[in-house]
């Protein structure tokens, strides 16, 4: 058999996190009641004017800037022109011919090393609204609240040669915009969706064969099988001597398959020309160094700062960055607690167990830096011990509570009282009798147990070198 | 002073001197609709009701000392392509037979900021696509001058309502000359600003590059009163300026001494009626006989105006009317299967043959494959006519030019031959594509006693050149007569 390459391409829009919409000032919050964030301009109503949100064009420019674009420093709206219910205008607000950025490129990391994907163009647009088809009534309603929700559509060239490329890819876009602050890229939510261009050839003709696109792709995992699915699909075709068509296809994830919905012939003029109510967007000198310069600091730069600066391990480093909002609260108990090393240990430990134990993701992890870093140092200054700092944390990562007053209310604190401890060592000597006595006579194995009854007695809140301490002492004691 | 006779300046002047009320003014509109509506139907929706209350409500206004402008007071009429909340906003269109906006336009508040009552909304070709108002769904209007013509379009029903008396003033929009050109028709004065003077908010858009809202009145002081209430940055409108604005209107007694005019030889060439052609001469007499300056000149890109305009228009136009589609709001045909067919049916039975006509040549010319040899040529035409223009204006301080190559036409004549109606607007249109200030105001009556218009285009931002010219002229060539004055009985 013959041996193919893959060639793949990728179409990504990402819902950016402005808190008003691109050409009005209507919440862009997820859910609520249908059609309750609209008003004459996103629903299109005669008459309404579009005026463009400056914040859609700083996340732009910070997300073509991060991905190493050339800007265009004079950029376009053009419309969109097609006919379909959810786009109140029957044209979509978009850029074709000035795109905000482009000639870029990103760098990911798979098993066979670096590489460099090249970003075509990325430009600004809107969203459209969401049909919502009821079978009982056997009719169709709109809803325009996601209307002129801004996105941003990034578009690579076809650099990318498997299904671990493009996971590779799409990891380090959302990660890229999580630590830009520009989307939070969900794509469950749909916040960052993928389309797929493939294509096959066989490997060293040069020759690239014809295209499809895939469509509907709402998870990396969908992602991964789609891609694999339709090498298949396309390598069978050119072994039956049969030709691929130029088409858009939609996956179907739960059949695993795809089917054809328009090819070439039908494919749409969508009629692009400038958008008369919009004038040309002027992008400054200024403007792109004032980005420059604050551009935030980068997952890349942050895992090697944290090997530089903090002595972390290159492992550690990658873990603790691969979520923007995990880093930063590292960060900011790494500074409290004074310690990076011990709260490393606490999120590679802890953190990371507790996420993956509720099943939650980083992003939503929510306690105040402030009462981690506390527990660190608690437990530094022996006023908790390790053991009970764990459970501590449970209440921390749960519910954010203050550990000094919970330790204290709780009771499990360490105790440095040595009358208690010497009241509760009487307790459990007087109380085993048989054992004393082995232990009086030699026997060390029965050391651990005492240390055990009264760790028991005190529910954990002495050190157990405290207890040791103490034990050895009587037993000296009794054998003067 | 018969109180229909008086200009808006002249009506609030009165009222704010207490001699008449604000409802007196109101019911000398009504009386004049009552006597002249059913032959001239100027106006698609009346509010009688709410401007009597809104009179009321005016006169206490005044007498606090909210309104203290000069119009206050002063009924006026809204082309209906311009949204007022609550009311309908047809657009002369079966499409939009039934909206009514929740929101309204920049000048509409900015009307009633001024103290002024809004009368009625005014017929006009669909979608204000159209040189006669006979394109209107919703029946025709005819010439206050001669009820067997038209009164020019696309603002006919505003031109011919301040004609009749049934309005003190209206406003208008131009694309291509939707004021100046009825307004020319009816002998009334209307006002295309620059580009961008006048918020775009709530006008339902026909070519959202070229469209302006403009004054209509009696003379031009009266239309600089109005421009004065309308002019103004608005940020809901991308394209609304933020230009310093003058005060509008004349600073003293004004004349013309060496002041310089320009006229197009081009737009001499065949074609011109011959009462058009005497009565823009002998304008240019009356210029000179002021002490100005008047020179005939080569304007070389005359023949490309109206393709390029036709092109850019029609363009802008077939992706504008696109979100009326029967979903969200107006006309849905009553029977349709899935979808399509919906979009189909609505639009084929919602859409007139004109608006049709240029839904099809703008989708047409932004087809890929016509793109380049069409849209853009046309943009480059633009851009070539644009610099001719302002190289005119480093000779001239005004361009003068006639309206129209004929007055008013009859009813029923022009339709017929599309193309030719096209041509009609060889004098107005170069104004929109290049952002240009104008006026249109009464030069004289033709052999039939029909008016006559003549046309004064200023630099962008010389509203205030216009008008000094402009009012300098109405003193030399006196008192038009009105409709019922001059024109034919009744």
């Amino acid at each position: 058999m013959k041996q193919y390459e893959t060639v793949i391409g990728l179409e990504v829009h990402i819902e950016l996190a402005t808190k008003t919409k691109i050409f009005c000032g209507c919440s862009t919050e997820f859910g609520g009641e249908p059609n309750t964030h609209t008003c004459p301009v996103c629903a299109g109503m005669p008459g309404a004017l579009p005026v463009l949100n400056r914040q859609v064009v700083e996340f732009a420019l910070k997300a073509g800037i991060a991905a190493n674009c050339q800007i265009n420093q004079l950029c376009r709206f053009d419309r969109k022109n097609y006919f379909y219910p959810d786009n109140p205008q029957n044209y979509q607000i978009s850029q074709l011919y000035l795109p905000v950025c482009h000639d870029g490129w990103i760098e990911i990391e798979t098993s066979a090393g670096k590489k460099k994907i090249r970003i075509h163009e990325m430009h600004m647009e809107e969203d459209a609204g969401k049909l919502i088809h009821d079978e009982w009534e056997d009719c169709s309603l709109v809803d325009y609240n996601r209307s002129g929700v801004p996105l941003i559509e990034i578009v690579s060239e076809p650099d990318m040669r498997s299904a671990e490329e493009v996971i590779s890819y799409l990891d380090k876009l959302r990660c890229m915009m999580q630590y830009l602050g520009v989307s939070d890229c969900k794509l469950q939510e749909g916040s960052m969706r993928a389309d797929v261009n493939l294509s096959v050839c066989e490997a060293g003709s040069g020759v690239w064969g014809t295209r499809t696109e895939m469509k509907n792709l709402n998870s990396f995992k969908a992602i991964t099988r789609a891609i694999e699915a339709e090498r298949e699909r396309q390598i069978e075709l050119l072994e039956m001597g049969k030709p691929v068509i130029q088409e858009t296809r939609r996956w179907d994830d739960n059949k695993e398959s795809s089917r054809a919905m328009r090819s070439k012939e039908d494919a749409r003029d969508y009629r692009y020309f400038p958008d008369p109510d919009l004038p040309p967007v002027h992008i400054s000198d200024e403007w792109i160094q004032r980005i420059r310069n604050t551009q935030p600091e980068l997952r890349e730069e942050k895992q090697q700062r944290y090997q530089d600066e903090l002595g972390l391990s290159d492992y550690d480093a990658r873990v603790l960055t691969e979520s923007a909002h995990l880093a930063a609260l590292f960060e900011k108990t790494a500074e409290l607690s004074q310690n990076p090393k011990k709260t490393a240990a606490w999120f590679m430990g802890e953190v990371l167990r507790l996420i993956k134990e509720y099943g939650t993701e980083p992003e939503k992890v929510c306690f105040s830096p402030k009462h981690l870093a506390r527990l660190i140092c608690m437990v530094e200054e022996k006023k908790v011990s390790p053991a009970n700092a764990k459970k501590v944390f449970e209440h921390i990562f749960d519910e954010d509570t203050d550990p000094e007053a919970f330790v204290r209310e709780h009771g499990l604190g360490i105790v440095q009282d040595a009358d208690l401890l010497q009241r509760v060592l009487q307790k459990v000597l007087a109380e085993n009798p048989g054992p004393l006595s082995e232990l009086l006579g030699g026997k060390e194995k029965v050391f651990g147990f005492f240390v055990g009854q009264m760790m028991r007695e005190l529910k954990g809140t002495a050190s157990p070198e405290a207890v040791r301490e103490a034990l050895m002492e009587e037993i000296k004691k009794n054998r003067r | 002073m018969e109180l229909s006779q008086m200009t808006a300046l002249e009506l609030s002047r009165n009222i704010r001197e207490r001699k008449i009320s604000v409802s007196d003014g109101v019911e000398s509109v009504f009386a004049q609709i009552r006597k002249k509506e059913k032959k001239i139907h100027a106006y698609l929706d009346l509010f009688e009701e709410d401007a009597y209350k809104r009179a009321e409500q005016v006169q206490k206004g005044i007498a606090q000392g909210i309104y203290t402008g000069p119009l206050a007071g002063v009924p006026i009429a809204v082309k209906d392509n311009i949204c007022i909340k609550g009311k309908k906003t047809t657009c002369a269109s079966r499409i939009l037979e039934n909206f009514i906006p929740t929101y309204q336009a920049e000048v509409i508040d900015r009307l009633e900021q001024a103290g002024m009552i809004l009368i009625g909304k005014t017929n006009m070709d669909e979608f204000a696509m159209g040189s006669t108002t006979e394109t209107s769904a919703f029946g025709v209007t005819t010439n206050p001058w001669n009820t067997a013509h038209v009164p020019g379009g696309s603002s006919g029903g505003s031109c011919a309502a301040v004609a009749a008396g049934e309005a003190y003033m209206a406003l208008g929009s131009d694309t291509g000359g939707s004021i100046r050109q009825p307004s020319a028709f009816c002998g009334v004065t209307g006002i295309k600003p620059t580009y961008g003077t006048v918020s775009r908010y709530g006008l339902v858009a026909y070519a959202s590059s070229l469209d302006q809202i403009g004054p209509v009145g009696k003379n031009t002081e009266d239309c600089a009163a109005l421009l004065q209430v309308i002019a103004g940055h608005d940020q809901k409108d991308s394209t609304s300026l933020r230009r310093e604005l003058p005060k509008f209107g004349l600073t003293s007694g004004e004349d013309l001494k060496g002041m310089k005019f320009g006229v197009p030889e081009e737009y001499m060439a065949e074609g011109m009626e011959e009462g058009v052609r005497n009565t823009f001469l002998a304008s240019l007499k009356l210029l000179e006989e002021l002490g100005a300056d008047v020179e005939f000149f080569s304007m070389k890109t005359t023949e490309y105006v109206i393709p390029a305009y036709y092109i850019i228009a029609s363009a802008e136009a077939s992706s504008n009317l696109e979100r009326f589609d029967g979903v969200k709001y107006g006309f849905r045909a009553a029977e349709y299967k899935g979808l399509h067919d919906m979009y189909r049916k609505t639009r084929t039975q919602g859409f007139g043959k004109e608006v049709k006509r240029r839904i099809m040549l703008g989708s047409f010319v932004l087809s890929s494959g016509y793109y380049d040899a069409y849209y853009l040529k046309a943009l480059k035409a633009k851009a070539i006519i644009k610099k001719e223009f302002d190289q005119a204006f480093e000779k001239y301080d005004v361009i003068l030019a006639p309206v129209a190559p004929h007055t008013a036409p009859k009813l029923g004549e022009s339709l017929k031959d599309p193309l030719a109606m096209y041509l009609g607007d060889i004098y107005t249109v170069a104004v929109n594509l290049c952002a240009l200030p104008a006026i249109s105001l009464p030069g004289g009556l033709d052999g039939r006693g029909l008016p006559v218009g003549f046309q004064m285009i200023g630099p962008c931002f010389g509203e205030n050149t216009l008008i000094r010219a402009a009012s300098a002229f109405e003193n030399a060539r006196g008192t038009f007569p009105s409709a019922e004055k001059g024109g034919i009985k009744i």
